[in-house]
């Protein structure tokens, strides 16, 4: 039923959309060939593209100057050990808010929505001193509960979202088939919320892996992720745009790997139910 | 066993009392037909005896035993759901076996039941597909037979059949009528489609906005109605209802005639009037006639063939023992 | 659906999520209030006892407070100005016909998986450095003096910088939403007559709205709190202060507790006023 489209308008489309994508990736691009580059061909004038030496001596630099192991390693468990707690926490109040709504239900939600808004500078100093009562200063196990504080109003709001598509028919019949609570949520609920489960996942995931207020003022040496490791180079010292360049591409490229493969996935629940 | 009695159940949501107090009693083995117009509070009703909602007052008996406050997964009914509610994400198989996983059933006994309930519903070549790739009609087999298997003491259905287009919605009509005979089991079955209660049913309760009108096998609610709601509302086409100096002659507020019990005449008929729209079926014809100074339609069914068309004169004469005589509140004179 | 037992679990298992948010909610803000009325200089004497409200007047009269609000505002206005702008343009021209749609989509949205920290490095470094900049040697090309861009435009800067790293978020939800919108509608308004513009101003736009409050709404959230991004650029000269940037400094910088967290209560109160004014507007739209 579509209409023939002509495919002069099919190429100005595709070279329109292909030039502004380019563009809006070329800083990434742009890095990333310049982390290749020797520091001398990094700054050359006029700027050269591909046609230079490719070397790894920046890579080799910046993996003997800094522990990346240690702030790659110190991302995945912060990023992944926030969002999985979080889910956690997350699905049950999800459930009830979905299946078993009440008149303060969206108040809740958006109070807890609300709670985001809260400027995190604004109690720096109290978490802070409350970290150092409890020991948490630059520990992992610190910033997974801040980090899981700070997405849970997101994590929530998504589930939300997707569980307010199931329909509570196929929940009350779990419930005419003998399933306990427990029951249908673990064999019911969550299996059919497979892919929004996966989205939210993802998302905060990277949300989580790219925080940079918390990560930075909340750890030292032991407990730094990536942002503090990349942050490092802002200082002169870290001037020389090919080590700078190999350096980000080492913090981004794990996750933008991701990104790309859980692209689809991803998008869905970016919507926040905002579609549909 | 599924003797189901209801005893001053009331529901309110809120402020807004959608059941009054009532009383109802399910006979062991009955298939018992909720019908009444949309909004009338028959799934409410059925939610109740199901437990997926709290009575507001009032006791649920199954069996004798005070089921009130048992949660539903204890009442030991099976539902049937108008979506089906089958779990997307499960096999038919693991879908017809949830249950009796839930309920601890050993693997064997398991597997027994669903290659039974598969043979008796067609449904064995369809064991390992997903709800998904399957008919509305297959569909729906297979929530009843995810009922099936637990053994219920009743089966309660919500609309099931609504969801179906009209060929296989009485092929389904008939293969639920069949299982009944079969298992003899009690089965609550809610629908607004009167035709499915008249030949459904071995009893049937009309409902209007929460309140029983009248309980009463087919023929006794299409012979007796107890008021001009359930007069109006059982049999089609529906019955003809005419106030005025026609019923006062009869000796009541309001009489009623089937369509079926007036009989098209050559002349001299007791009313006359003009055909408007004809509606012909082949077995039979409606037609629907106009200035009978009675009504403003009157629905006629005459038998075969008849060949008149809009416009034309016609002359009718009821048949006098058929006249349902209504009383000022719209009660039946007997 | 909701039986009186399945309320109450209901409650139990919402119980998790509301305390710990209540708990990260309260604790930090009495901690902040009390402060707030205290001369509390960690490094000069610590608590140095009450002081009422001096701290709150003198956040409110220092010369930065009102500029820092201002520049709060227009990062966070001019940054959703352009990210729905360009996210509604691109939206339609990505939902055209074309070859190589799926990379195309990769490619725009990139810039969200990159931490805020990198790009703002990138940016400061590789793009906006007035001598070794790839935008110097642009200017340089054309025979244009290069701009300063981190001092001589400072704010535009940020903008542009915190608009790339938003703008595949806004245009990915604004896409979704437009590959949403039911052909026919459209084509009934062509049918009535409608030219290619009515139809995206009277069909497209409105089914568009709940798709940009929820840009808006979470946007604004994040945005509310950019810290990296100025931390590793200008670190708040040049104008671009931002609220969150003066009270970080009044906090970590000259380690005053008590004005920094008079400045966090100001923070907190203006939040909340944009934000009433957002879930007032995301309420009415989220109910359908
Ligand atoms: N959860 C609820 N909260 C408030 N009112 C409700 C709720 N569920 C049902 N009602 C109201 O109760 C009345 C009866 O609803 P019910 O669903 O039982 O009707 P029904 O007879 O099944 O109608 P239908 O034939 O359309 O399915 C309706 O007026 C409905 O609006
Ligand atoms: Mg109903």
């Amino acid at each position: 039923m579509a209409r023939a489209v002509t495919s002069r308008r099919k190429i100005i489309n595709t070279a329109a959309a292909w030039t502004v994508g380019l563009l809006i990736f070329f800083p990434i691009l742009w890095t990333i060939l310049t982390s290749f580059k020797t520091e001398a061909t990094a700054i050359a004038d006029p700027p050269v593209f591909i046609g230079f030496d490719w070397t790894l001596e920046n890579y080799a630099t910046v993996l003997e100057r800094s522990d990346y192991a240690r702030f790659l390693w110190n991302s995945i468990i912060i990023a992944g050990g926030s969002t999985i707690l979080g889910i956690l926490v997350a699905v049950p109040a999800a459930w009830s808010m979905a299946f078993v709504p009440s008149k303060r239900t969206k108040d809740i939600l958006l109070w807890m929505l609300s709670t985001k808004m809260l400027p995190a500078v604004g109690v720096l100093y109290p978490i802070y001193l409350i970290f150092i009562k409890l020991g948490l200063l630059d520990s992992r196990t610190g910033l997974v509960i801040v980090l899981m504080l700070m997405n849970l109003p997101i994590i929530v709001w998504m589930l939300y979202t997707y569980f307010r598509e199931i329909p509570g028919e196929i929940l009350e019949a779990a419930r005419m088939d003998g399933a306990s609570l427990k029951e249908e949520i673990l064999y019911v609920l969550t299996p059919m919320a497979v892919p929004g489960i996966a989205s939210t996942l993802l998302l905060n995931f990277i949300l989580a892996w790219n925080e940079a207020f918390w990560t930075l003022n909340l750890t030292a040496a032991k407990a730094a992720p990536l942002t503090a490791f990349i942050a490092s180079y802002s200082s002169p010292e870290g001037l020389f745009y090919a080590k700078l360049s190999a350096a980000s591409t080492m913090a981004i490229v794990p996750i933008l790997i991701l990104g790309w493969f859980s692209q689809k996935q991803l998008v869905s629940g970016l919507t926040f139910g905002a579609v549909k | 066993m599924g003797r189901i009695t209801l005893d001053k159940v009331s529901k309110r949501f809120g402020d807004v009392e959608v059941i009054p107090p009532l009383d109802l009693t399910i006979e062991d083995g009955d298939f018992t037909v909720f019908v009444g117009p949309s909004g009338c509070g028959k799934s409410t009703l059925l939610r109740l005896i199901a437990g997926l909602e709290d009575t507001s007052g009032g006791q649920i008996r199954i069996d004798s035993q005070d089921a009130t406050h048992v949660p539903p997964a204890k009442r030991g009914l099976a539902m049937v759901f108008q979506s089906y509610a089958l779990y997307p994400h499960m096999s038919v198989r693991k879908n017809i076996a949830f249950p009796m996983k839930m309920a601890g059933v050993s693997e064997d006994e398991q597997n027994r039941r669903i290659d039974a309930a598969a043979k008796a519903l067609n449904l064995t070549d369809y064991l390992d597909r997903r709800p998904g790739q399957l008919s509305g009609g297959q569909r729906q087999r297979v929530a009843i037979g995810r009922a099936i298997v637990r053994e219920p003491a009743a089966f309660l259905f919500d609309e099931p059949l609504s969801n179906l287009d009209a060929a296989l919605r009485v092929g389904m009509r008939l293969e639920i009528s069949e299982l009944h005979k079969r298992l003899r089991t009690t089965m609550i079955y809610v629908t607004h489609d009167q035709v499915e209660a008249m030949t459904m049913a071995d009893k049937i309760v009309v409902l209007r906005a929460g309140h029983i009108e009248q309980v009463g096998s087919p023929l006794e609610l299409y012979r007796a109605p107890r008021n001009t709601f359930v007069a109006g509302f059982i049999g089609s086409p529906k019955m003809n209802l005419i106030d005025g100096p026609e019923a006062a002659r009869h000796g009541a507020h309001t009489i009623g005639i089937r369509p079926e019990h007036i009989d098209v005449v050559e002349e001299n008929g007791t009313w006359q009037g003009t055909v408007g729209v004809a509606e012909h079926l082949g077995s039979d014809t409606f037609f629907h006639i106009h200035n009978t100074g009675l009504a403003e339609t009157l629905t006629v069914r005459a038998l075969g063939e008849v060949t008149l068309s809009h416009g034309d004169a016609i002359h009718l004469s009821p048949r006098a023992e058929l006249i349902h005589k209504f009383d000022a509140q719209g009660l039946r004179i007997e | 659906m909701a039986t009186q037992s399945s309320r109450s679990a209901a409650r139990l298992m919402m119980a998790p999520a509301v305390i710990l948010l209540l708990g990260w909610m309260l604790v930090p803000l009495v901690m902040t209030l009390l402060f707030s009325f205290k001369k509390y200089l960690p490094l000069r004497g610590g608590d140095l006892g009450w002081v009422g409200f001096e701290n709150y007047v003198r956040f409110v009269t220092s010369s930065a407070f009102w500029p820092s609000v201002s520049a709060t505002l227009i990062i966070v206005g001019g940054v959703l100005i352009i990210t729905v702008g360009l996210g509604v343009l691109l939206a339609i021209l990505l939902n055209q016909p074309m070859w190589g749609q799926g990379i195309v989509r990769i490619l725009v949205i990139s810039p969200f998986f990159v931490m805020p920290t990198v790009s703002a490095l990138v940016w400061k470094n590789m793009f906006m450095d007035p001598v070794n900049g790839l935008f110097a040697h642009i200017w340089k090309f054309f025979g244009a003096a290069p701009i300063e861009w981190l001092s001589q435009a400072s704010m535009q800067s940020i903008i542009l910088i915190v608009s790339w790293q938003w703008l595949p978020f806004a245009t990915l939800i604004l896409l979704t939403a437009i590959q949403s919108l039911d052909r026919e509608q459209l084509e009934a308004a062509e049918m009535d007559g409608a030219a290619p513009l009515q139809r995206f101003g009277y069909v497209t736009l409105p089914h568009l709205g709940r798709a940009i409050t929820v840009v808006v709404l979470i946007q604004t959230i994040f945005l509310l709190g950019i810290f990296a991004e100025i931390f590793v650029t200008t670190q708040g000269s040049f104008g671009t202060r931002t609220l969150t940037y003066l009270i970080y400094q009044r906090v970590l910088e000259s380690q005053n507790v008590g004005l920094g967290s008079a400045g966090g209560v100001y923070a907190i109160i203006l939040a909340n006023i944009i934000a009433i004014f957002l879930m007032r507007m995301v309420g009415k739209n989220l109910d359908q």
